[in-house]
Order: structure tokens, then C-alpha cells, then sequence
């Protein structure tokens, strides 16, 4: 990535976030590891877990609002990339178990032995290396999506049309993840993993390890995000939002772009749900479910498409507020206000929590910035430096 | 056809015997057109003689049922899309002004300018002396240059007709079509527009489409009077204003 | 089992000496025993026999009585009829092997084809066909002769043809006419009946009985077609139903609305409403209940669907992603307010008397509620087009859908009509429920499983044209039914996904789509 790429992403409030999150992924664990137990300063192991979770989705929110926010392009389906790293993930988590499971088959995960496989299906080859499953991480998301993405833009689907269809995909993948013979452990899906690159995925140390690398991967992918979004390619995405025919007009191939983003949105989809998979310990077919993939576009709405800082902040304050509502006494009240928050950002405050803020503080900024010109400007007047007075 | 490697015609843009109907309603019917290397035409026509469908034909955003027709006298413009079609150098004006309003003029002569359009070539990109340079000698054309850093859905009705033409301008293209400029105009503005197209006439070939008939005769160029997709007059403004089935077919009968 | 006959004198002689061959406790005996009786005639032989076969005929070895335990726990003995007191206490049961209990069986069936009730003849003439036991060929002569009903007469001749089938020492011509007989039957039954054929045939018969074979199985591929042809008409019907209200809604007004489902479900527990009041208050009623919710439910979802559209959806006009989310989000909220109010379960909604049962078509059977549902949706359809196209509301519908602004200054109430429009779409998600509650579990969820297939019923079938909805709903729910035995339901309804998906990249505008400038518009 050459320098000027990365200078002209970082504006004060992008690298604001970075200091932050990158804080957040340093405090965090340290204060869990060598803070007393039980102390006020400590952060407890499930909190951990917990906000590595959130900082998961607040990936997925990024790449959503990458495509959304800034080409128009709502897919509801991206939860299926969010699963399809997951799952790829998971399988090589499954493959760490290895004969400590209950059927203790050194090969088969325990779920094949239940089925009475005798041999490993030939898509789970390969998933006991590290790297191979990092790779098939991003290549799986990146694939189906470059597929989907080829035909479905290159015949021009967009809108809602695109909407629809993304929702049968994840559908689809849905009811197949179902099946047993699928070979992914059906309904149950992967979970009960011990290790991942040999340390035990339950310990304090590497959940804390995970999650400084989810705020690590965060701010890698606000990093290629706004690096995308402040370049050229961004000016012609957002042309494309807003007129794609015009765009078309003037010589852009639209379908190439909209693949371009789709796809690299899709690995970063992926990755967080890698990076999800063992701190949360299950990957199942529910994560298939379209009412999640539109769960996730609303994080983006509340936080404010098309500004990524709101679409991160977003993922965390729905979840946060998820959390918090569902253990409580409030908890059968929760779809209310998750379908009164859908019905509400939409009418009320469609430019989200940052755009809106954006829409009063910059006016105003420029306003006590003209301001304090026009001050300094009388004050100079007053004191007789300033150009003659036409008065005098 | 294998024109490819030949040129069938002189002309910088060909079009014989087309025929597009939508539902059985024939749209463009038997359409015949040649422009000239140069040249600067105007297309007069009611509603619904089929002037936006003919430029649609051109652009490639509508494929003909049957006809040719030929760019630079050689390129086959019905196998092509729009994207390719743009990048052989034909630009298009629509109707309703359409620039992309949520960036600034600025922005919309930079993403208009011919040069690299691929994603990688926009991902790395960074600008150059002589795209800027370029950026300001438009907008001075446009006389837009105050008006740069300022977001291009708050310019008046003109403005945006004038940097869509500043666009073109930028986009630098051998045919310019450009659908009705000068709707909605004030009467200054519409002879400023006159005045620009026919300094950018000086390098560029043109085809405007225009119902402003004091417009067409400032411009004082060949003009050709559509009606139901099929050509019904051609020559001088007087010459087809004075042609009695155009009048007919103006007045209604 | 027949009991009633027990009064009877009983006969002396021969019978009471077959029965007393049950008290030898030897197989062959009982066996003869089984024979002799069940060809007496005599009235106690059914009782006997069941007995027999159910393990409640015992014998004392030493007095050579038998006694049959009937089911009420009374003792009679086997012979005379007359009651006994208690078992002596040397009686056993008499015992049973395999081969016995095959014989016993079809003792028993020759038995019951003599019977006064025509259920069972009919019944008993199916097992005969299927066991071909050669010894009751004489009855179910008999049998054949005396039988006055149409149906059970071919039964008759079709258990007498497979008898002679495998009986060895029938003639050639008497073979080929029970092969004719048993092709003509065609079903599942006679294949196996054919097939099961001994390889020790004549040629003759042997050729016509594996040419009868070849004709059953095309037959039979036949009727498979034809009742698979017959589950997608049944499912393209509901998939028809719950998509015709989104036809109009996104097909004409394209209004994106994802509580569609929703508005079904709410039909659906109208329905259940309306029958809860009338099994408490008006049982008489229950019959009628569909009836009465019908035009309840499009009431309810309609009012409600109109509610939507002036609080929600006329702020979102021309923003569909966000029509989209917003209508989401209030999918989320009726469906969590009706399980607030109704419980997370299933509740009953009961079929009426004219909905439930089946009848048979050739090899299919076909259950009245299916059908019922098919003729109500074309109904529905059909309603709905000629509403569209004779009623102003209709006229005023098409004039703000084609050009807003001019219908506006021809002096329509545009926002009227919209909002009618949308209750008008709503409401029939909301008669559709009322269908659907008949063959689908009535839960907060109902409407959730519907939305997608809906979707892409109106988007395959060409947005804004409700014959394409038409077309796309029976395509769909024909070809799905077609996979299903092919790849498995699962698998049958991913590959309509996949197949709708590469279908929308080469027709993105559906199978009917309205071509021309304006479209993009």
C-alpha cells in the first residue's frame, strides 16, 4: 500500500477511531490478565468474550456499510459470508479436537461418527492446517460472493431485486447447512473445540489474545475501507450510488466495481466471522437465517451509512443494547424495540447517530470557524491594523 | 455484416434501417441518420417521435430489433454496451440533468475525465498537473469555477445543465449527444448554451435534441424533424420549418 | 371379530369332530382342523378361527373339548356354542407355527369374504388377492356369484384371477384371462403381484403376464406424473395465494413490504378467533366458521395493512431499501405481539366437515381441503382481475400507478388510492391466511416461511403483472414438486432457489416483464 493512500485516508476522526479501538484492544486484556480477580479494575473473562463478539460484528457492520453506505448495494445476505468464515474456522477448530472428542476417532469430528462415516469428506481436507483454513477463510466468502456478484451485476440486478435475491442465497445455504449429509454438522452445527494453534481456546489468555486480534483485524479493515472509500475508485462507488446509469455513461464499467467492493466486502465479512467462531465457541446454521443479515444491516443504519465509524459504532450499541434487554426483565419487550428501531432510524433518523451528528456539528464548525474569522477580522478593525474603516 | 475492417461510410456516426419496438408499439421505424466528421445537428421532433429511444440506440442502452448502425463509419454499435460504447468516445447529455449530486462539481469533472476508468487504476490513483489543469479549463468553458468545492445537488437547473456539458467536455468524447440543454432555461442562459455548444462544435461532432425552436435557429446548423421513429425532414431550420408535413405534423391536422 | 352367533344349536357330527382334531396339540391336526372348519359352513367357525389366530382358543387335552375365551372374557365352548364356566384345568392354549398362522390367516379371509358387511368382503376379497391362497378359490367363487355390489364383484374377480395365477394346474386361457384381469387392476399391488410370478410358467403366460408388467409400470409412472402434477398445482396454489397480495403491493405500487407474511398470519389467527368464539358460543356454526372469517380476515389485515401505509410507508415512497428495513422491523413487531397475546404455540384451527376427507382419482388421491384451497385462489384471482379492471377503484388504482402526477391533477386522491391500494393487497394476505390455517400450523411464525417463496413467485413471474404472478406461482410449485422425488425436498427447494437466481440474471425484470424507456424511468 504506498504512503499517499494511507495519509489520505487518516482524517482526525478515522484516526481517532483506530486510537481508540486499538486502546480498547490493549486495555482490555491487560487489565484482565494482571488485574487482581475480582477487582474494579478487572475486566471479567466473559466480558472479554463478550466484546470480542461485539468487535466481530462491528467488522461485519463495516463491510455492510462498505457496499451499502457508499455503492448502494444492500445485500441480506451478508450473514452467509459472516457464516461461511465461521464455519471454515470451525472446521479446522474441529479438526484440533482430534481424538479427545467422545467418540475419540482421531480423524472423523464426533458428529461423522454419529453418522457413520467411515472417511473424512473431501471438503474438510486440508482444514487441519492453520493457514489453509485462514486462507479458506477468505476464499470461500470471496468465491461465492464473486460468483453471485458476477451474474447477479453483470445482468444489471440491483435495488431491491438484489435485496431479494441475496436473501434467497443465505436462505438457501440456510436450508442446506440443515442437512446432515451436508457434512457440517447439520443442526447442531461445529462447536464443543478445545484448541486453536495449540492453546486452549477457553483459557483467559488466549481469549484475550482473540480479541486484541478482532480489535486488531477492526482497524485493519476500517484502515482498506477508508482507504477505498477516499480514493478515486470511492468517488466513482458513490457515483455509482447515486446515478449508475450516468456512470456507465461516462465509461465506467459499474459491474466490475460493484464486483470489485462486493467481493473484498465479503472476505471481511468472513474474517469477522472467523475471528467470531471461538470466542463464541458454536458456529450453527442459524447464522444462516435472513432475519440476521438484516439485523446487521440496522447496526449499520443506527450507527449511519456511508460514514464507517457509525456503522462500528452501530454493531456495538445495538448489541450492547441487545444484551442488555434480552438478560433482563425486558427481555419478551426486545423485538419490540428492535422492530421499533428499524421503523424508527428509518423514518426519524435516516442519516444514523454519526450522519446526524455530522449534519449539526459541521455547519457549525464552519460557522465558529467563520465566526472566529469575522472576530479576529473586527478586532484587527478596532484596533487600527485592519483595512481603513469606511466609516471614518 | 462484417464491417470491421472496412469502413462502410464517411460518416462519424451511421444509422440505416432501424427498427425497435417495445410491445408491439414500433418506437423507431425505418430510421435513417448520418453525421458527419464535424458536424453539428439538431433534432427537432414531437413527443414521442422516438428522439430519447434513437439516443438510447446509439449508447447502447437499447438494442435494436434490426437495422446498422456504424461509429467512425466501422464499429458496430449494436454489439456493444454502454461502458464500451462510452470508451470509443461517445458522450451523452441526458434530458433531466443528471450529475452526481452528493459530490462536488469538482469531483464530477474529475470522475468525468477519460483517463483510466478500471478499479485499479482508480484505487491508485493520484491526481496530475494536467488533470487539474484540465479540471480548471473546463470549468472556466462552464463558468463554474467559483462554484468548484461546492456540492453539485445545490446548483440551479442551468448549472447542472452546464456541468453535465462541462462533463462532456471533460469526458472529451468524438460524438456528443446531448438531450434537450436548454429545458427549463432562462433566455440568457439559453443563448449562453448556444454560444458554448458552438465553441465546443468547433473539435467535437454533435447531435443535440431540442424543442426550442429560437434555440435550433441560433445555433444554424442542418437540422432533422423526426416523427413516429422514422426521419420526415431534413435541411436548413427554414427548409423544414417550412415543410408542409411538418407543419402538419406539428399543428396536428 | 364376529361374535354375535354364539345362540345357535350346534351341529352335531363331522364339525364337532374337526373341532376336536385342535385338542391333539399336533401342527398337522390343527391344521386339518383349520380346513375342515373353515369350509363347514358353520356359523361358529369365524369365532373359532380368530380365536385361534389371536391365541384365545384353548383345548384340554384329556375330554378333547375345546373352548374359545372370548373377548369379553366369557368361556364358550367351541363346539356347541354353550357357555362354560371356567377352563378345565388341563386346557392349554393351542399353540401356532409360522406356516399355521398363514393358513389361519387365509382361512380367516376366506371366511370374512362371506360375511354380511361389505366393508369387510371388500376387504377380506383385497387380502385373498394379495395371499392368492389356492384352497379358497372355491369361495371366493361362491363369493363372486353371489355378490350384488358393483365394486366388490371386481374385487372378487381380481382375487379370483390372482389365485389362478399361481395355481399350477389351471389352463393356459384361464391364466391369460386372470393376466388381463390383474393388468386391467394397474396399481402397485398387481405389479407386485405380476412380478412376483414364478419363473415355472407357461410361455405363453409368462410373455402376457411381463408385457402386463411393462403396460402396469408405464402406467403407473403415469399417475406418478399425474400426482405429482397434481402437489404443484396444490403448492403453485399456495405459493399463488400468499403471493397475490404482494402483487399487488410490490408488484403494482412497488411498495416493498416484508411484513407480507405477517399479514397472513394475522388472517390465519382471525381465523382461529372466529373459531374459538363459535365452538364456545355457536357450535352449530362450526361448518361455516371459514366463511365468516374470511371476509373477517380482510377486514383485519386490510385496516391494518391501510393503518401501515398512512403511518409508515407514504413517508418511504421512492426509498425502497429503506421501505424495506422499516417494514422489517415491523414484521418483528406483529409477530412478537401476536405471540404476546396468542403464546409462542401452534394453536388448532379445525377443518370443517366439507374440507376434510379425500376421494380417489384413478391412482391419486386427492383430500378435499387441497382442492378446496386450488378453487379458492383462482377464485381470489380471478375476483382481484375483475376488480382491477371494472371497479373505479380499480381505474384509479392503474392511473396512479402508470402517472402519479396526472392522475393527481385529473383530481384522484392519490394518497387515497395508495392507501387503499395497500389495504386492498394486505387484505388478501389476510384471506390467504385463512386458507392457509387449514393445511399449516397456525404460529407467530407462519408468515416467516412464506415471505421469500412469495417474493420470488413475483419476481419470477414479471413484476406488475398479476398473470405472470399467476404463471410464476404454478411454474414454481410444479417444478419444486417435480424435484422433490428427484433430490429430496431440502435439496428440491435449494435448487429452485439456485434456479430463480440464474433465472433473474438472465431476465432480471421476471418471465413477464413490461418492456420500453419508461420502465427504468
Amino acid at each position: 500500500m504506498t504512503p499517499h493512500i494511507l495519509t489520505r485516508s487518516l482524517d482526525r476522526a478515522a484516526t481517532t477511531f483506530i486510537l481508540i479501538v486499538a486502546g480498547l484492544g490493549v486495555l482490555i486484556p491487560l487489565s484482565n490478565l494482571l488485574m487482581p480477580q475480582g477487582s474494579m479494575f478487572q475486566v471479567p473473562t466473559y466480558l472479554v468474550a463478550l466484546w470480542g463478539k461485539y468487535v466481530c460484528y462491528a467488522i461485519l457492520a463495516l463491510s455492510i456499510d462498505l457496499i451499502w453506505g457508499y455503492c448502494g448495494i444492500l445485500s441480506l445476505g451478508h450473514g452467509a459470508f459472516f457464516a461461511l468464515g465461521g464455519y471454515a474456522m470451525g472446521m479446522y477448530l474441529m479438526r484440533q479436537i482430534g481424538s479427545r472428542g467422545v467418540y475419540g476417532n482421531p480423524v472423523l469430528p464426533d458428529f461423522m461418527v454419529f453418522l457413520n462415516w467411515d472417511k473424512l469428506p473431501w471438503y474438510w481436507y486440508g482444514f487441519d492446517k492453520f493457514w489453509f483454513a485462514a486462507l479458506m477463510v477468505l476464499l470461500v466468502p470471496g468465491l461465492l460472493a464473486f460468483c453471485f456478484g458476477w451474474l447477479a451485476f453483470r445482468s444489471r440486478v440491483t435495488g431491491v431485486y438484489l435485496s431479494i435475491i441475496t436473501q434467497a442465497m443465505t436462505y438457501a445455504l440456510l436450508l442446506g447447512f440443515f442437512r446432515n449429509d451436508f457434512g457440517f454438522g447439520g443442526n447442531n452445527g461445529l462447536t464443543d473445540f478445545k484448541d486453536i494453534l495449540g492453546f486452549n481456546v477457553q483459557a483467559d489468555g488466549t481469549r484475550c489474545a482473540l480479541f486484541l486480534l478482532s480489535c486488531l483485524a477492526l482497524v485493519i479493515a476500517f484502515l482498506i475501507c477508508r482507504a477505498v472509500v477516499t480514493s478515486k475508485l470511492g468517488k466513482v462507488l458513490i457515483a455509482i450510488r447515486d446515478a449508475e446509469s450516468r456512470t456507465r455513461f461516462l465509461g465506467y464499467r459499474v459491474e466490475t466495481y460493484k464486483l470489485f467492493v462486493f467481493t473484498l466486502s465479503a472476505c471481511m465479512a468472513g474474517v469477522a466471522g472467523a475471528l467470531y467462531v471461538p470466542q463464541v465457541g458454536i458456529i450453527n446454521p442459524s447464522e444462516f437465517a435472513p432475519a440476521n443479515s438484516i439485523e446487521a444491516v440496522i447496526w449499520v443504519a443506527v450507527g449511519g451509512r456511508g460514514t464507517l465509524v457509525g456503522a462500528a459504532l452501530g454493531a456495538v450499541v445495538v448489541n450492547y443494547a441487545k444484551t442488555f434487554f434480552t438478560s433482563g426483565p425486558l427481555a419478551p419487550y426486545w423485538l419490540f424495540m428492535l422492530g421499533a428501531l428499524f421503523i424508527l432510524v428509518t423514518l426519524l433518523l435516516p442519516k444514523g447517530i454519526v450522519g446526524t451528528f455530522n449534519a449539526w456539528w459541521e455547519p457549525w464548525k464552519a460557522r465558529r470557524s467563520a465566526g472566529i474569522a469575522a472576530d479576529e477580522e473586527s478586532a484587527a478593525r478596532e484596533d487600527g491594523i485592519g483595512a481603513p474603516n469606511p466609516a471614518e | 455484416m462484417n464491417v470491421m475492417d472496412t469502413r462502410a461510410t464517411s460518416a462519424m456516426l451511421y444509422l440505416d434501417g432501424v427498427h425497435v419496438s417495445f410491445d408491439g408499439f414500433h418506437a423507431i421505424n425505418n430510421l435513417s441518420l448520418a453525421l458527419e466528421p464535424g458536424e453539428m445537428r439538431a433534432i427537432i421532433g414531437p413527443n414521442g417521435a422516438g428522439k430519447t429511444t434513437m439516443m438510447d440506440i446509439i449508447t447502447g442502452k437499447t438494442k435494436p430489433d434490426e437495422g446498422t448502425v456504424l461509429f467512425d463509419g466501422s464499429v458496430d454499435l449494436t454489439r456493444l454496451d454502454e461502458t464500451r460504447i462510452a470508451e470509443l468516445g461517445i458522450g451523452r447529455k441526458f434530458q433531466k440533468p443528471t450529475v452526481f449530486e452528493s459530490q462536488t462539481v469538482q469531483d464530477n469533472l474529475l470522475l468525468a475525465l477519460n483517463v483510466d476508468h478500471s478499479v485499479r487504476g482508480t484505487l491508485f490513483w493520484r491526481g496530475s498537473k494536467g488533470e487539474s489543469e484540465r479540471i480548471d479549463k473546463v470549468l472556466e468553458t462552464i463558468r463554474l469555477t467559483d462554484a468548484r468545492n461546492r456540492l453539485a445537488g445545490s446548483l440551479s437547473h442551468g448549472q447542472k445543465q452546464w456541468l453535465e456539458i462541462g462533463m462532456l467536455l471533460a469526458q472529451d468524447p468524438k460524438v456528443l449527444l446531448v438531450d434537450e440543454p436548454v429545458a427549463g432555461m432562462t433566455d440568457v442562459e439559453t443563448h449562453l448554451t448556444a454560444e458554448l455548444l458552438k465553441q465546443i462544435n468547433k473539435n467535437h461532432t454533435i447531435m443535440v435534441v431540442e424543442h426550442d425552436m429560437t434555440f435550433v435557429r441560433e445555433l444554424g446548423v442542418k437540422v432533422t424533424c423526426l416523427h413516429e421513429g422514422s426521419v420526415l425532414a431534413e435541411g436548413s431550420i427554414d427548409q423544414v420549418s417550412s415543410n408542409e408535413r411538418v407543419v402538419e405534423v406539428y399543428l396536428g391536422r | 371379530m364376529l361374535l354375535s352367533c354364539f345362540a345357535l344349536p350346534a351341529l352335531a357330527g363331522p364339525f364337532e369332530d374337526s373341532v376336536a382334531k385342535f385338542a391333539n396339540d399336533e401342527f398337522s391336526d390343527t391344521e386339518a382342523a383349520v380346513g375342515e372348519v373353515a369350509s363347514s359352513g358353520n356359523p361358529l367357525a369365524s369365532p373359532i378361527i380368530s380365536a385361534l389366530q389371536d391365541g384365545r382358543l384353548s383345548a384340554d387335552p384329556g375330554s378333547k373339548k375345546v373352548f374359545i375365551t372370548r373377548t369379553d372374557g366369557k368361556i364358550v365352548d367351541a363346539a356347541s356354542g354353550a357357555a362354560v364356566d371356567k377352563l378345565p384345568d388341563g386346557a392349554a392354549a393351542v399353540r401356532l407355527n409360522n406356516r399355521l398362522r398363514r393358513t389361519v390367516e387365509a382361512a380367516l379371509g376366506g371366511l370374512t369374504l362371506l360375511s354380511p358387511d361389505p366393508a369387510k368382503r371388500l376387504a377380506a376379497a383385497q387380502s385373498v388377492f394379495k395371499s392368492h391362497e389356492e384352497n379358497l378359490l372355491p369361495t371366493v367363487e361362491s363369493a363372486l356369484a353371489k355378490e350384488s355390489s358393483k365394486a366388490i364383484k371386481q374385487a372378487f374377480a381380481e382375487a379370483r384371477a390372482a389365485i389362478i395365477l399361481f395355481k399350477s394346474d389351471a389352463s393356459d386361457s384361464d391364466k391369460l384371462d386372470a393376466v388381463s384381469v390383474v393388468k386391467a387392476r394397474g396399481d402397485q399391488e398387481a405389479l407386485a403381484l405380476l412380478t412376483g410370478l414364478g419363473g415355472d410358467q407357461p410361455p405363453l403366460v409368462a410373455k402376457a403376464a411381463a408385457s402386463a408388467v411393462a403396460s402396469i409400470q408405464s402406467n403407473l409412472a403415469m399417475w406418478s406424473m399425474v400426482q405429482n402434477a397434481w402437489y404443484g398445482l396444490s403448492l403453485g396454489s399456495v405459493l399463488l395465494l400468499a403471493a397475490i397480495g404482494l402483487a399487488i403491493t410490490f408488484g403494482v405500487m412497488g411498495v416493498i413490504n416484508m411484513a407480507h407474511g405477517e399479514m397472513v398470519m394475522l388472517g390465519a389467527y382471525t381465523t382461529f378467533v372466529v373459531q374459538e368464539v363459535i365452538r364456545t358460543r355457536y357450535p352449530a356454526l362450526f361448518d361455516y366458521s371459514l366463511l365468516i372469517a374470511v371476509p373477517l380476515a380482510f377486514l383485519v389485515a386490510g385496516a391494518i395493512g391501510v393503518l401501515i401505509e398512512r403511518s409508515i410507508i407514504r413517508f418511504l415512497y421512492g426509498r425502497p431499501l429503506e421501505t424495506l428495513l422499516a417494514t422489517w422491523g415491523l414484521s418483528l413487531v406483529l409477530q412478537q405481539a401476536v405471540r404476546t397475546a396468542f403464546g409462542p404455540t401452534n394453536r388448532e384451527v379445525g377443518n370443517p366437515s366439507w374440507m376434510s376427507g379425500a376421494f380417489d382419482l384413478g391412482q391419486i388421491t386427492i383430500t378435499y381441503n387441497r382442492l378446496w384451497i386450488l378453487c379458492f385462489t383462482l377464485a381470489v384471482f380471478a375476483i382481484l382481475l375483475a376488480m382491477l379492471r371494472y371497479t373505479a377503484l380499480g381505474l384509479e388504482m392503474r392511473a396512479v400507478t402508470q402517472n402519479r402526477r396526472m392522475a393527481a391533477s385529473m383530481g384522484i386522491a392519490t394518497s387515497r388510492v395508495d392507501a387503499l391500494t395497500f389495504g386492498l393487497g394486505s387484505g388478501i394476505a389476510g384471506i390467504a391466511g385463512v386458507a392457509l390455517s387449514q393445511i399449516d400450523n397456525v404460529s407467530p411464525n407462519l408468515g416467516q416461511s412464506y415471505i421469500i417463496d412469495s417474493f420470488m413467485v413475483v419476481v419470477f413471474g414479471g413484476v406488475g403483472n398479476l398473470w405472470g404472478t399467476l404463471v410464476g406461482a404454478f411454474t414454481l410449485g410444479i417444478a419444486n414438486k417435480f424435484l422433490e422425488p428427484v433430490a429430496g425436498a431440502v435439496l428440491g427447494k435449494i435448487a429452485i432457489l439456485v434456479l430463480i437466481i440464474l433465472f433473474i440474471q438472465k431476465r432480471p425484470r421476471g418471465l413477464f416483464a413490461l418492456k420500453g424507456r419508461t420502465v427504468e424511468a
